[in-house]
């Protein structure tokens, strides 16, 4: 039980872990961040927005629960590797199908156990967002491979591994919205149906002229990976749709576009909020509202035309704008 | 909203004394609850029964009254201080209950006192049973099918139509007393019965059983605005049918998906919206394990033994928050005090496994019925952290200092597996070893989750620490490599626990971790999983890469903690070690608590400069003394937890603090003990250690009855008797030697005096005594279970004298620096010494309090070299005030099935309460309605039975009690020996003799007060057992010793109008200045 295959993380600032593979034990490139979820390493999993990242969990127990087919939040999980404390081999739930070890071995995605999750976390809180890579290759990697495969990594085509490959229907008696797919996850479309909307879902590069021609009644755009500023075409697009003067909501990712295309700007979080217990502002009520939250960028300027709606309550940033004349509105958080 | 600036003084009621079901976590949630509305310069007046509580220090509240918790004794204080507020959520549901009693009696209105934070109409949405359900129709939420039922015949219909087993709750009572699981028309008549008579309204709910689904709380907060968090949610490890006081609890909750969380977690944040609460709420609901559906099972909108719990395992300190809600803030003002940047508005994230275990009292009670249900039976508990599960859980077996520190159990080991299988279907609490005990032999995972109902995730779990246990069986040191010893370390196996199975012993283990340089990491508990940088040292043990603890230069001292909370070994330790570390912390010294008890002050986040959380085992400890290298450790504060390790700490040559450790040994140690009051001259009451029954009746001979008897094996009073005749010894040694041949007996004289207790302070030669207390009743009653005078009203001068002489001599011999405690026997004026303990003891917190003495900050600064003269006390004794204060014991037996309740050597009691008067009777008064019993009044009806040796004694009693109008009933023997003597005494039935019997008396309710003075006790099939069961079951006062007969009788005699009673402000009506500012010396005089 013991036999593993050692495997190790190695960051941009030199500092290594060592721990053993599991899942598909290769090698994996990614931006290294952490969530502090205790619970929902499935839907961290197969949350579009984590496309090419490698995500450390601060929990240190992992796939307690298994994995079953109904909580996934895409198709499959597009992350680039998956760091845990402990995963467990023995999970326990009612709905468990599958293991984590199996599940990510399918999708070949690269796993490491047993480093040290807390210290890697403080080194990314201290240090900021930063690129690693887990290899089996321990101490193997001579620093020019390495340099090689940090200068290499990419992440600006998230949007269009995660996007759908065509646009479908989904039908409900309620408005009808036209659904901008940069990396959506299911849950919110599962949320906009349950509430009784009829959706249509585009891919993330189609044009405004299509879309327009669906005759929604507002244009959504969800969540996704990666730096807003990666898709200058589809910012080009929502204003287009902007200047049409249909309505527009997003949630975070969709948030940081629509204020981009407002005039507005964004930036990269040093190591930004992902986990589910970021409490935000109503700046209007006052009320606090805990959130779940997964984004890297940050919307940090607004047009004139814009207002804030909602605020982070630990570090200030903006977390929900709203236009001041067009029926315009978007939050980072998701709700 | 900011702060509420009408709110300018608010009253605080605590929790009481310590009981099963409301222990020491109340006095942690209303300290930090009463420190926080200080900082926002509220004026806090308190009232709480209990003297062992940091909370009712002098000087914690501005104002603080230990009187007792009665709505008459608070309306007297509302009265005096006229308090604009009060908050009701911070004493337990004593704390509730009163504050719903003093609002429906038109009290608070009376004198305009508003309810802040959760007001009293949401609390009794959520307390109040009926009420409760129509609020979870209301918010849609599923309950457990159940209905209120005020007498038995409706509750048998419903029973009926909902089918066995269903489950018994009465309202309104601490810890489920009363309830119970029935599985058939017969236990549901006995259950709801007594449920029906111990709930405060008379209601008890009958619902149908889920045992099998797990069950699941969360501790939520809402404030004023709407704004909510969870704090933390736990998981039980034993299912639906444990009381979640003796479940082992996990934090985080281990098995549910997100989607199940979440499902719990918007339920209860829909409940607390819908009810408003302001402040802290727990909820706890039901899963089934097989499906969605799930019920919510109570709430409780105040502080808990869970919300302590979940602010400990989180680093968020819930009652901090909640009383600032009630002074009108909202989460989002509320700084995290543990990040100091992020806001009490936010989810705690963990990043490591808390569990939680009982500690039961059957160590003390062997009798007991140890089958555990809805009832709560723990007396107290230990948290442990780890970063696995397996670790957690180790950690937390050896923290409870039960003798284990793996899953492997001698007792487990010895049954068969199917005395086992048997065994593991009704939980108690060797469940965890017979199960695992089970796995060792195979037995199938799913069977045993199939049996217990528990989650294979923690079987499984169990298994592979089994697995790994049995590996090191076969195992020797030499064994080791460097990966394979830290793979061990980080599953959480202690050296001793390997070296255990290896058969070597841990110093070897010890030297392979040197070798290979495996030692420790710590890591923060800081709220938020590393995400923010945290600036409160809280720390725990892993064996992972990166240690987060940095040891300053600063000088440094270690205090080591008690532990659980048990009988013996109760929260005025806790007290003890806060107050040391409040001492340091004057003189400038960083200070370091290694401790393992969730509910404690001193286990709060900024008690200590820095907290360890770790188990108190030698090698837990010492890792942390190698971590932080204290300048030396204190070891006398932590009850016998803390100083058994002292040998450990002088073998590796770590300096303590105070009497060295050979001087405890010899103060411990019998011979070495009588060899030291023969060289000074020192008289104990005679005897000596047999092996035989001849041997002992001879020894008994020459001593002369009655004699003292007890196994020699054995601490705390265990097993230790009274023989009045050879009789009664043949039995008792004929028990014994069957029990254990291997050990003596050991047989003393019986001094039947009056028992006295001094805690002293030694600087080596000087010696300091705070005050001298007179116990009440006389020799032969545990001095823990006995009423203790302060000060004395029955010692002479001369004895007072001979008191302060052998003090001295002893403490100077034991060359003691810094607490001892002596008791005294003063028999046919002399007096004898009976036991001494080089450290401090459960009357500390008592006598400092009454007496207005510092004691521990003397004792502190003296063991860190002062000298008593210099820190500007006199030597000698205190003086006295002129009020009198008594400390009297409470029980917590009526929730303890099969255990008996008569006074004697043994310690039963688990709390105590205080009553202060201007002469004694009004302060027995005061500690008789404090300690929960009644003081008859004229009239009244007195049940009698008396052993045939007390009879003559008895008789004066009687006839006092007759000149106060007093009706006398009495079983034939009792009856028949005060008719001889003209008193009028009808015969009650015996049990044997037919219906109505006695206990059909008792339980009618009309019986007043019941004398019982048992022949001997602890025999679960004889008439006076049942007899003193059915009355504390019955909640009627039952007295087992004359002394406090008379003591009784003579406060009644008084016929104390209860209005005219003063009340004393602890910190300016007892003749003493602040204790705090160390100069007392005008109060110390020299004998």
């Amino acid at each position: 039980m013991r036999k593993n295959i050692k495997a190790e993380l190695i960051l941009e600032n030199g500092v290594r872990f060592k721990g053993n593979a599991f899942g598909y034990a290769k090698e994996a490139v990614g931006e290294v961040v952490f969530t502090t979820g205790m619970t929902g390493y499935q839907e961290t999993l197969t949350d579009p927005s984590f496309a090419g990242q490698i995500v450390t969990m601060t929990y240190p127990l992992i796939g307690n629960y298994g994995i079953n087919l109904e909580d996934m939040e895409s198709r499959k999980p597009f992350l680039r590797g998956f760091v845990v404390r402990e995963k467990c081999d023995m999970p326990s739930n009612w709905r468990c199908e599958m293991e984590i070890n199996g599940f990510l071995k399918q999708h070949k995605i690269m796993g490491l156990e047993g480093i040290d999750t807390r210290a890697l976390t403080k080194v990314l809180r201290d240090n900021g967002t930063m690129r690693g890579i887990i290899t089996t290759r321990v101490n193997d990697l001579t620093p020019s491979q390495i340099k090689q495969k940090f200068d290499t990594y990419t992440n600006k085509n998230a949007v269009r591994e995660t996007t759908c490959e065509e646009k479908y229907v989904i039908n409900g008696k309620g408005p009808h919205l036209a659904v901008l797919d940069c990396g959506i996850k299911s849950g919110i479309l599962r949320d906009l149906k349950k509430r009784g909307c009829k959706m249509t879902v585009f891919p993330a590069f189609t044009s405004a002229k299509e879309i327009l021609e669906s005759e929604a009644d507002a244009i959504f755009l969800g969540n996704g990976p990666g730096d807003p500023k990666d898709i200058p075409e589809v910012v080009e697009t929502v204003k287009e749709i902007i200047e049409r003067g249909l309505p527009v909501l997003g949630i975070c990712l969709g948030h940081q576009i629509i204020s981009l295309a407002l005039g507005g700007d964004t930036t990269r979080l040093k190591f930004g909020h992902h986990g589910g217990n970021h409490p935000v502002k109503d700046l209007k009520t006052g009320r606090v509202f805990i959130t779940s939250q997964n984004h890297e960028f940050v919307v940090s300027g607004l047009s004139d035309e814009i207002e804030a709606t909602f605020i982070n309550v630990n570090d200030g940033s903006i977390e929900g704008i709203r236009h001041k004349t067009k029926p315009i509105y978007s939050v980072q958080f998701h709700p | 909203m900011p702060r509420d600036k009408s709110i300018k003084k608010v009253l605080v009621i605590g929790s009481g004394p310590i009981i099963i079901g409301q222990a020491a976590e109340f006095d942690y949630s209303g300290t930090q609850a009463v420190q926080s509305l200080k900082e926002e310069g509220v004026e806090v007046v308190l009232v709480n029964s209990n003297p062992a509580t940091i909370m009712t220090d002098i000087g914690m509240a501005h104002y603080t009254y230990i009187e007792p918790l009665t709505i008459d004794f608070i309306e007297k204080v509302i009265a005096k201080e006229r308090p604009d507020s009060i908050i009701a959520g911070m004493g337990g549901q004593t704390g509730l209950n009163l504050s719903c009693e003093l609002y429906d009696a038109g009290i608070l209105d009376k004198y305009r006192v508003k309810v802040i934070g959760t007001s009293i109409e949401s609390i009794k949405e959520g307390e109040d049973r009926d009420s409760f359900k129509k609020l979870m129709e209301r918010t849609n939420q599923p309950i457990v099918e159940s209905e209120i039922v005020t007498d038995i015949d409706s509750g048998l219909a419903f029973a009926e139509s909902i089918g066995y087993p269903v489950i018994v709750r009465p309202a309104y009572t601490l810890g489920g007393t009363g309830g119970g699981i029935a599985e058939s028309e017969d236990e549901f008549r006995e259950i709801c019965q007594q449920g029906l008579h111990l709930s405060r309204v008379g209601q008890v709910l009958i619902e149908k059983s889920i045992k099998g689904w797990k069950e699941i709380e969360f501790e939520v907060m809402r404030d004023g605005a709407g704004n909510c968090i969870t704090v933390c949610s736990m998981e039980n490890v034993d299912p639906v049918g444990v009381h979640t006081g003796d479940s082992i609890v996990v934090a985080p909750a281990q098995t549910l998906s997100d989607k199940e969380y979440q499902m719990l977690r918007s339920a209860a944040i829909n409940i607390i919206n819908s009810i408003e609460i302001k402040g802290g709420c727990n909820v706890q609901f039901a899963l089934d394990p097989n499906s969605y559906n799930y019920a919510v099972i109570e709430i409780n909108p105040r502080v808990s033994r869970s919300s302590a719990l979940a602010s400990k395992a989180t680093g968020y300190p819930i009652a901090k928050v909640a009383a600032k809600i009630a002074l009108g803030y909202n989460l989002d003002e509320i700084k995290n005090a543990v990040t100091g940047k992020t806001f009490a508005c936010f989810e705690p994230a963990l990043d490591y496994v808390v569990l939680k275990f009982p500690r039961w009292p059957f160590d003390k009670f062997y009798g007991a019925k140890r089958t555990l249900g809805t009832k709560m039976m723990a007396t107290g508990e230990v948290m442990s952290i780890g970063n696995s599960f397996e670790a957690a859980l180790l950690k937390g077996i050896r923290s409870l200092e039960i003798g284990q520190y793996g899953l492997e159990r001698k007792s487990s080991k010895t049954r068969d597996i199917n005395e086992l299988k048997k065994r593991v279907q009704v939980p108690d609490d060797e469940r965890l070893f017979d199960l695992a005990e089970m796995l060792r032999r195979n037995y199938r995972v799913e069977k045993v989750c199939e049996i217990t109902g528990m989650d294979p995730f923690f079987i499984n779990k169990i298994k592979r620490l089994v697995e790994l246990e049995e590996e090191l069986k076969t195992m020797t040191p030499d064994d080791f490599d460097e990966d394979s010893l830290r793979f061990f370390k980080k599953t959480g196996f202690s050296d001793k626990a390997i070296s255990k199975f290896m058969g070597v012993s841990p110093q070897d283990i010890y030297a392979v971790r040197k070798k290979y340089d495996i030692m420790p990491a710590y890591k923060m508990v800081d709220t938020c999983a590393g995400e923010f940088e945290a600036v409160t040292p809280y720390y725990y043990s892993t064996y992972d890469r990166e240690n987060e603890a940095q040891a300053s230069n600063k000088k440094k001292v270690m205090v080591i903690g008690s532990g659980p909370i048990r009988i013996g070994q109760g929260i005025e330790f806790d007290y003890c070690s806060v107050h040391s570390i409040m001492a340091l912390k004057k003189l400038g010294i960083e200070t370091i608590i290694v401790n393992n008890n969730p509910e404690t002050v001193s286990t709060d986040f900024d008690t200590a400069d820095k907290l360890y959380f770790e188990p108190l085992t030698e090698e837990d400890v010492l890792n942390v003394v190698e971590q932080e290298k204290p300048d030396g450790v204190i070891l006398q504060f932590g009850g016998q937890t803390a100083i058994k390790l002292a040998r450990f700490f002088d073998e590796m040559n770590i300096p303590i603090y105070g009497t060295k450790p050979e001087q405890i040994d010899a103060a411990e140690d019998r011979e070495k003990f009588d060899e030291l009051l023969e060289k000074l001259g020192i008289s104990r009451p005679k005897g000596k250690g047999v092996w035989t029954m001849e041997e002992g009746l001879e020894v008994a001979g020459e001593l002369g009855f009655p004699v003292l008897v007890r196994p020699s094996y054995v601490l705390g009073g265990q097993g230790m008797e009274i023989t009045y005749n050879e009789k009664q010894l043949i039995k008792y040694l004929t028990d014994a030697f069957e029990k254990d041949s291997k050990n003596p007996v050991l047989i003393d004289r019986y001094l039947c005096g009056r028992e006295i207790e001094v805690d002293a302070i030694c600087d080596g030669t000087d010696v300091f005594i705070p005050g001298i207390m007179e116990h009440l009743e006389r020799a032969g009653v545990h001095s823990g279970d006995s009423i203790s005078i302060y000060p004395p009203q029955n010692i002479s001068k001369d004895i007072r004298e001979q008191i302060m002489d052998v003090t001295k001599k002893i403490s100077v011999a034991l060359k003691v620096i810094g607490m001892i405690n002596i008791q005294f026997i003063e028999y046919k004026g002399e007096l004898n010494i009976i036991e001494v303990n080089p450290r401090s003891s459960r009357t500390v917190p008592y006598i400092s309090k009454v007496t207005g003495v510092a004691v521990i900050d003397i004792a502190t600064r003296v063991m860190l070299g002062e000298k008593l003269a210099d820190i500007g006390y006199g030597t000698g004794i205190a003086a006295e005030p002129k009020t009198v204060a008594v400390k009297v014991p409470v029980f917590s037996t009526e929730k303890l099935p099969q255990v008996e309740v008569s006074l004697g050597p043994e310690m039963r009691s688990t709390g105590e309460v205080l009553g202060i008067g201007a002469c004694l009777e009004n302060a027995l008064y005061k500690g008789f309605i404090a300690a929960g019993m009644t003081v008859p009044k004229k009239g009244s009806t007195v049940v009698a039975m008396i052993r045939k040796q007390d009879h003559e004694e008895f008789l004066d009693i009687a006839k006092r009690f007759e000149e106060q109008g007093c009706r006398f009933m009495a079983t034939s023997g009792t009856a028949k020996a005060l008719m001889a003597h003209g008193l009028k005494v009808p015969v009650v039935k015996k049990i044997s003799e037919g219906i109505p019997n006695i206990l059909d008396l008792i339980r009618s309710g009309v019986v007043d007060l019941i004398i019982d003075i048992p022949e001997k006790g602890n025999n679960i099939n004889s008439d006076g057992f049942k007899i003193r069961r059915t009355a504390v079951e019955s909640s009627v006062t039952l007295i087992t010793s004359l002394d406090t007969v008379r003591a009784i009788l003579s406060v009644m005699e008084k016929d104390i109008d209860e209005n005219e009673l003063n009340l004393y402000d602890i910190g300016r009506d007892l003749g003493h200045g602040n204790c705090y500012t160390g100069e007392q010396n005008k109060f110390a005089h020299s004998v």
